[in-house]
């Protein structure tokens, strides 16, 4: 089956998770701009990063022919840095130009702090002006739901299109409401601590597949990409369809990222063989 | 050894996951038990339940594990 990882860090992996990827049928992935494991102190190697994942890395996942694309921000972790933040949102709408650069992401909160506040709003103010998708982080453990409230209240203000805006590492205690405000929102699946495979189905079978993406965890912390396909393989055993699991796991990430035409990847649809 | 604190600063964020887990299996089987699905009386859905009111206890000895297992064990 052909998978699309939406969410996927692959500076912090090795060259053999791509060619495990390919050899289970991951032919894309998206990769957010995202913390480095430390604060960096110069808005240049910010966007030494940006050419990285935008110029690099899409070579490197074209050794095993899987298509990559990226997305670009400071992180909000990093925006409690507001001056280096600043000079590098001065400079980072030049990689809209990129082709494999789909939006602005991820940006949001993680402490929930004004710092951030104030940087969210700022990136989202360029993903307005710029006409970009954008892709926003929620805070992972016990600041999740005031983080998730407080990103819905920031866009409320803003003059943002739902559909064009991903609220992702939701669980049970946050989907509905961006949900029920017309965002997508997704899941980031965890070997332990966070979400899981399991608890990730369970949200499909609960809320359907409309407007819900799934991803992996794949950092350079505790996290595994192959437990997407941990979740796929749970949903088929479940009894759901093949082209059921096309439809979340590659046909929405094409309808959510294909609003931006560098990506081009199609929905596909199973055909039954005649017998 | 670990002392207290160091046990929760270890192995709290573990835990936390596997608490989630049970729950989301216990909503699992109320969710399919929807509608016409009403589900038979089961005993491992029983001994589940049992098991969370044993670990439910903080004044006890900590023998938790092995009072599970027999829970989940033939008699002798």
């Amino acid at each position: 089956m052909q998978i699309i990882q939406p969410h996927y860090h692959a500076i912090a992996r090795t060259a053999q998770d791509y060619e495990r990827m390919a050899m289970s049928g991951v032919v894309a992935v998206a990769e957010p701009a995202f913390w480095a494991g430390f604060d960096r102190l110069y808005p240049q190697t910010f966007l030494d990063y940006f050419r990285q994942i935008s110029e690099f890395e899409p070579t490197r996942a074209a050794e095993y022919g899987i298509r990559h694309f990226c997305w670009v921000a400071v992180n909000p972790k990093e925006a409690e840095n507001p001056t280096l933040s600043f000079e590098v949102l001065q400079q980072m709408p030049e990689f809209f130009e990129k082709p494999t650069v789909l939006g602005v992401g991820e940006t949001g909160f993680h402490l929930t702090t004004k710092n951030e506040e104030q940087i969210f709003e700022a990136q989202v103010e360029i993903a307005l002006q710029y006409d970009q998708l954008l892709l926003i982080h929620t805070p992972h453990l016990k600041d999740k739901v005031r983080g998730t409230r407080r990103t819905l209240d920031v866009l409320k203000n803003m003059n943002v299109e739902p559909g064009r805006v991903w609220i992702d590492h939701v669980e049970e205690h946050t989907i509905r409401e961006p949900l029920d405000q017309g965002y997508w929102v997704g899941f980031t699946l965890y070997p332990i601590t966070k979400c899981s495979p399991r608890r990730a189905v369970d949200m499909l079978e609960r809320y359907g597949n409309e407007r819900i993406l799934v991803n992996s965890s794949a950092d350079w912390g505790p996290s595994d990409p192959f437990t997407l396909q941990e979740a796929i393989l749970d949903f088929r055993r479940r009894g759901h369809s093949l082209q059921e699991a096309i439809e979340i796991f590659h046909n929405s990430p094409c309808r959510f990222l294909g609003q931006t035409p560098k990506f081009d990847i199609q929905p596909i649809r199973v055909e039954e063989a005649a017998v | 050894m670990l002392k207290p604190r160091e046990v929760l600063d270890q192995y709290y964020l573990d835990t936390r996951c596997q608490l989630l887990e049970i729950a989301a299996t216990l909503d699992r089987y109320d969710f399919a038990g929807q509608g016409d699905n009403a589900p038979a009386s089961d005993q491992r859905l029983e001994q589940i339940y049992r098991s969370l009111d044993l670990l439910s206890r903080r004044d006890t000895a900590t023998d938790r594990s092995e009072r599970l297992l027999n829970l989940y064990s033939d008699p002798a």
